[in-house]
């Protein structure tokens, strides 16, 4: 048996001339959270889809414990759950009836599936609109029962396709606590997600994906060391004085930093340490610091440190 | 944990499950039928309405009297009512596919074809609705059935066997275009001609000649004389062995057609 719930080797997907996916290799480990980041349109779907077994690889291979995607895809569907970006869920149906139709569909009897369906909507805050017509749930109850019903079986493997766009604040920290429990029984969850928050608070380890290709992979530390260990942020005393202060700094940190719009200066550097240095040329230069910011790198700077773009430029680029 | 809780390790689900599967995707159609009651609104209308229209527009014009006419008129609606009910697996089909439960189903360890035979399974009650309420049309207007209970029992069971087996026609039909209403559009464009063009309302012999010879080919025609027969005096004739083979045939050929174009995109 292998170590890992997921193993991808060279993926390929095109539509049409659009190579989707082109060339993804990664390796979830069991029991782990494991994100998948990058802005829209990057692969991320296509690629859980793939797996999901909703969409057929052009190239290279898919294995979900083992089992190749295409080959048993059987077997793989009894091992995984899937929550897309869409809601699958019967609109015409009630919370409650669509819980014991999927239930009785993994082969529950009637009275079983109808228990697991109330301990579900209880679970998921949902009881008081069980028997309501889904039309009138907010997008948070739909994709809190898009989960439930991806629970009745609680599956080894979970796909969450962007589980918390579109959700407001509360409903979000819900669903990373969902989240965060389903790993702590032992399953292993593959999220996908644009917010570099969230890879960086769930995921164990993170695959940054770019038009359809891994870019980066590692714990969320490991990619954070990869741009440096933390990010100086300098405002001096007036603005006219950030081009000479940016000279020192260049001499003293060995990186020529950068001026933002705000007159800011911006250097990675290695250890707080080396800013001992850099204040007292300052003094000696007859410059004053207004505020002084050493900050950890978030994985906004990661995305911008390998693609060279933000991950909201990267968004805005494509379709 | 999952594999236990299947105890199975199959790469496809067995016959039983799949019966059982289908059966569950018949009652998800049946419950939202409960909760959308209006979906019937076809099977409830049409057999009310087309008989108390026909039988008094027409009845005086090709029977005498309307209650004359309901003999030859009673059959050919249940025919025409039955079949244009069995359109609807092919836009229920339509309608399912493009939704994002189908995405859920798709995922689901079990058997491919279960919506689909789901699907289809549930609608023969749309048939057995249309049967009971035209037969219950039939009875407040005065018809008087010579075959007894045993023939309209006999010609409800045939006409519903037989939609069941057209059904597979417009399901085909429904997993190939691309929207419900362009189901509905292409299966009318087949079914207003397929059953006016027959002997479901007025004897062939009143037709021009060109139409009296498609009125006569006309497989629906067969359908309609059998019912006839078995609702008039209980016999047994040509016609209903002719309409068995025939719907057999459609089965036969669309059924493999409709699951695999199925399957292709399942």
């Amino acid at each position: 048996m292998t170590e890992y719930a997921v193993e991808i080797d060279s993926l390929v997907k095109m539509f049409g001339d659009n190579r989707a996916v082109d060339g993804v290799t990664l390796r979830v480990p069991k029991g782990s959270i494991y994100g998948v980041l990058g802005p829209n349109g990057a692969g991320k779907t296509t690629t859980i889809n793939i797996l999901a077994t909703l969409l057929k690889p052009d190239g290279g291979s898919a294995k979900v414990f083992g089992h190749d995607v295409r080959k048993e895809a059987h077997t793989v569907r009894r091992m995984i759950g899937v929550t897309g970006q869409y809601a699958s869920v019967d609109e015409s149906l009630s919370a409650t009836e669509n819980l014991i139709v999927f239930g009785m569909l993994l082969g529950l009897k009637r009275k079983k599936a109808a228990e697991r369906a109330a301990e579900l909507l209880e679970e998921f805050g949902l009881t008081d609109a069980a028997n309501r017509p889904l039309s009138k749930f907010s997008g948070g109850m739909r994709r809190r029962l898009d989960i439930a019903a991806s629970l009745i079986v609680v599956p080894a493997l979970m796909f969450l396709d962007e589980p918390t766009t579109g959700l407001d604040p509360r409903t979000r920290a819900q669903m990373w606590d969902t989240i965060r429990t389903l790993a702590a029984k032992g399953s292993t969850v593959m999220l996908t997600t644009q917010y570099l928050d969230e890879a960086d608070n769930l995921a164990d380890r993170i695959a940054v994906i770019d038009r359809g290709k891994v870019i980066a992979e590692g714990t969320p530390d490991e990619l954070k060391s990869s741009v440096g260990s933390s990010t100086l942020i300098l405002a001096m005393e007036s603005r006219d004085q950030s081009a000479r202060a940016r000279e020192i700094a260049s001499d003293v940190l060995g990186v020529t930093p950068k001026i933002t719009d705000a007159g800011h200066i911006v250097a990675p550097i290695a250890g707080a340490g080396a800013v001992t240095d850099l204040l007292i040329r300052f003094r000696e230069a007859g410059l004053g610091v207004q505020t002084i910011t050493i900050k950890k790198p978030t994985l906004d700077e990661v995305f911008m440190a390998i693609t060279g773009k933000t991950s909201e430029d990267a968004a805005e680029g494509e379709p | 944990m999952t594999d236990a809780a299947h105890g199975k390790t199959a790469n496809r689900a067995g016959l039983r499950e799949s019966v059982r599967q289908t059966s569950v995707m018949a009652y998800r159609v049946l419950l939202r039928i409960r909760r959308r009651p209006e979906e019937l609104a076809d099977v409830l209308i049409q057999p009310i309405l087309f008989t108390l229209m026909f039988a008094y527009i027409f009845g005086g014009a090709i029977s005498g009297d309307p209650v004359s006419y309901l003999p030859l008129l009673i059959p050919g609606i249940l025919v025409q009512s039955v079949i244009m009910g069995s359109v609807s697996t092919g836009a229920g089909l339509r309608d399912d596919m493009d939704k994002g439960v189908f995405d859920r189903f798709r995922s689901l360890p079990i058997a491919r074809a279960a919506p689909l035979a789901g699907a289809s399974v549930a609608n023969i009650v749309r048939y057995a609705i249309v049967v009971a309420l035209t037969f219950a049309m039939g009875a407040v207007m005065g018809l008087r059935a010579e075959g007894g209970l045993i023939g309209i029992l006999a010609a409800g069971l045939l006409v519903t066997a037989v939609a069941w087996c057209i059904s597979w026609i417009f399901a085909l039909i429904g997993v190939m275009v691309r929207s419900a209403a362009g189901v509905t559009g292409i299966s009318m464009i087949i079914l207003f001609p397929l059953t006016f063009l027959s002997n479901a309302f007025v004897p062939v012999d009143t037709l021009p000649p060109l139409l009296e010879t498609v009125a006569t080919v006309n497989p629906v025609s067969y359908l309609v004389t059998a019912v006839r027969e078995l609702v008039n005096g209980a016999a047994i004739t040509n016609d209903l062995w002719l309409s068995i083979a025939g719907a057999a045939v459609i089965v036969l050929i669309f059924a493999p057609l409709t699951v695999r174009a199925y399957m292709r995109k399942a």
